[in-house]
């Protein structure tokens, strides 16, 4: 595997231009991903590639394509020291493992990761870095794989009401 | 307890005492959705086993990222929410009402104290009239459209109090990017911003908008002001409801307080490429621009395009500078052609497009070109939002946009005489 560095506030349109969004099909966007802003990804990423990024990672636009773009090109993790609130939660949906890392400004492209989720920590370059729980509500969703496998083992919702 | 008004359109719609850390499964009042995230969430709408939406008089649907269709790809997406509205009974505003959130608060179907939720990330704007609306992606929609329900988790708020006057040509969107500038791009991550204070109650709807419009830009998953005179007034002939008050009690908590003062406020512009890279505009005055946009959710109403008409007098703008100026719906649109103010930036020399989300997200027309700078009254900046990678993007207030159209350059709208 290989790890992808980034730095502060990566937006969605950094990871998939609004040009793009007519496309749905993973791997076509992958092809797009990070266009004009770092070119080499959608070449050389390769399946079980990670991202590494600082603060605020997937910033801005809703637009789910860019965790599907993320997931078409192989990656299966994106760790960050933090994430913007809809990516975050659109990483859930769609099945792709966000990991919030706060000291992942540690970790160099070098490095070989191995995520221990469970434990609450990765390993990175030989050393250990700790990473957050996932909140409760969103943990049923990541064991399902995502929210329409969630949504298919339930027929109806409880709200808040009754 | 003391609740802050975000824990108590929660609570008001569970029926108990909720507050912010509480994760709830809501029932929701609307879910808006349009043509690029719109045709996601009905895929995953069907994959969830959806046969018939939760409600289709709380959907709102229209068209306005790639309007009229720009591209063969976007007529079939278009083509697809048509048959889905079609096949769900849900009203569709199609092509011709404007953007999406201009639209939905316009349509009366997004009222004070409502939950709401939209596949756009500016959806966090009808907390202008006293709503709780955040943006979600398009498997949430796809949930929200099936169950009628979302998981929220609920958010502490920023109160953000603002007092004084502004002066003249400086505005809302001054404000709203000094407080970016000040919070930052990730500082309201997960929170709500409740926007207060003696300017915020003298304010027109059309600011309260351009705020709460960019709660998201400090990670916010709303903005809110609580509904005053000004609220019910602008709601007349939209909704039949009767005002209701619904404000936070003076011991809310909250996980911040931030005091502004506009009356020393200048006009401030976001240079590329955060919004939260927010400087007075007299570090950025000269700066060459290729192009202006004067339109989106964020400044496309009748108040903005004021703005910049008075800036503008009789002049013309720049022939160096490509103008777009494009009203945020159908409605703002026939108002400011009525008020003649059309037929003054076409005199001027700009394009004047239907209403529509423009080049705004780099998606459809208007594009610029590698090397080329865009200022614009929209709301993101970001390396490549509006074309090519290797263009700038400024944000700015609509006088400021008029006033540096004129000159070609970034230019303070208070240098311009009247």
């Amino acid at each position: 595997m290989k790890v992808w560095k980034f730095g502060d506030d990566i937006d969605t349109d950094a990871i998939i231009p609004g040009r793009y969004l007519t496309l749905y099909d993973p791997k076509v966007l992958a092809s797009h991903a990070f266009e004009g802003i770092r070119d080499d990804f959608s070449n050389e990423c390769k399946e079980g590639d990670m991202i590494v990024a600082n603060r605020n990672f997937g910033c801005g636009s809703s637009r789910e394509h860019a965790p599907i773009a993320l997931k078409g090109a192989g990656i299966s993790a994106v760790i960050a020291k933090s994430f913007a609130r809809i990516f975050y939660r659109n990483c859930v949906n769609t099945g792709l493992l966000p990991v919030v890392c706060p000291e992942a400004d540690r970790i160099s492209e070098e490095d070989e990761i191995v995520l221990h989720i469970d434990e609450g920590y990765l390993e990175a370059g030989g050393a250990r870095y700790g990473i957050e729980p996932v909140p409760e509500f969103l943990q049923k969703i990541i064991d399902c794989g995502g929210l329409v496998e969630y949504a298919n083992t339930i027929e109806e919702v409880k709200t808040c009401t009754e | 307890m003391a609740a802050t008004i975000v824990e108590k359109v929660f609570s008001a719609k569970c029926g108990r005492e909720i507050s912010a850390g509480d994760v709830i499964m809501a029932p929701l009042d609307a879910a808006m959705i349009h043509d690029i995230t719109g045709p996601l969430a009905v895929m995953k709408f069907r994959e969830m086993g959806g046969e018939r939406v939760f409600d289709p008089e709380k959907v709102i649907m229209l068209f306005d990222h790639q309007t009229p269709a720009d591209s063969i790809a976007a007529a079939e997406n278009h083509k697809m929410m048509r048959e889905f509205a079609r096949e769900q009974d849900i009203y569709n505003y199609d092509i011709q009402e404007g953007v999406c959130h201009q639209v939905a608060l316009e349509s009366g179907r997004v009222l004070p104290g409502d939950i709401v939720v939209g596949s756009d990330s500016h959806t966090c704007m009808y907390g202008a009239i006293g709503a709780f609306s955040t943006g979600i992606g398009s498997t949430d929609m796809g949930f929200s459209l099936r169950f009628g329900a979302l998981y929220f988790r609920v958010p502490e708020s920023i109160r953000a109090n603002i007092t004084g006057r502004f002066m003249p040509r400086t505005g809302p969107k001054d404000l709203i990017l000094r407080i970016i500038g000040d919070i930052g791009a990730d500082g309201a991550t997960y929170m709500a911003t409740e926007f207060t204070g003696e300017t915020i109650s003298s304010m027109h709807m059309a600011g309260r908008m351009t705020c709460c419009n960019m709660a998201i830009e400090m990670g916010g998953k709303a903005g809110i002001v609580p509904p005053d005179r000004t609220t019910w007034k602008w709601l007349e002939g939209k909704t039949d409801i009767k005002p209701f008050e619904l404000k936070s009690d003076e011991e809310a908590r909250y996980t911040a307080w931030k005091d502004y003062n506009v009356d020393d406020l200048v006009p401030q512009v976001a240079v590329p490429h955060n919004v939260d890279n927010v400087v007075d505009v007299d570090r950025v005055e000269g700066t060459h621009i290729d192009q202006v946009f004067i339109g989106s959710c964020t400044n496309g109403r009748f108040e903005d395009f004021a703005e910049a008409a008075e800036v503008l007098g009789e002049r013309k703008f720049s022939p160096d500078v490509r103008v777009l100026v494009i009203p945020a719906s159908r409605t703002e649109y026939l108002k400011i052609l009525r008020a003649g103010l059309i037929e003054r930036f076409v005199e001027a020399g700009a394009l004047v497009e239907a209403p529509c989300c423009g080049p705004c997200m780099g998606g459809s027309f208007g594009l610029i070109a590698s090397g080329e700078t865009s200022l614009s009254t929209s709301n993101r900046n970001f390396r490549g939002r509006q074309g090519s990678a290797e263009g700038k993007v400024y944000l700015c207030s609509p006088a400021t946009a008029a006033a540096s159209a004129i000159a070609g350059e970034i230019t303070d709208p208070r240098e311009v005489r009247r």
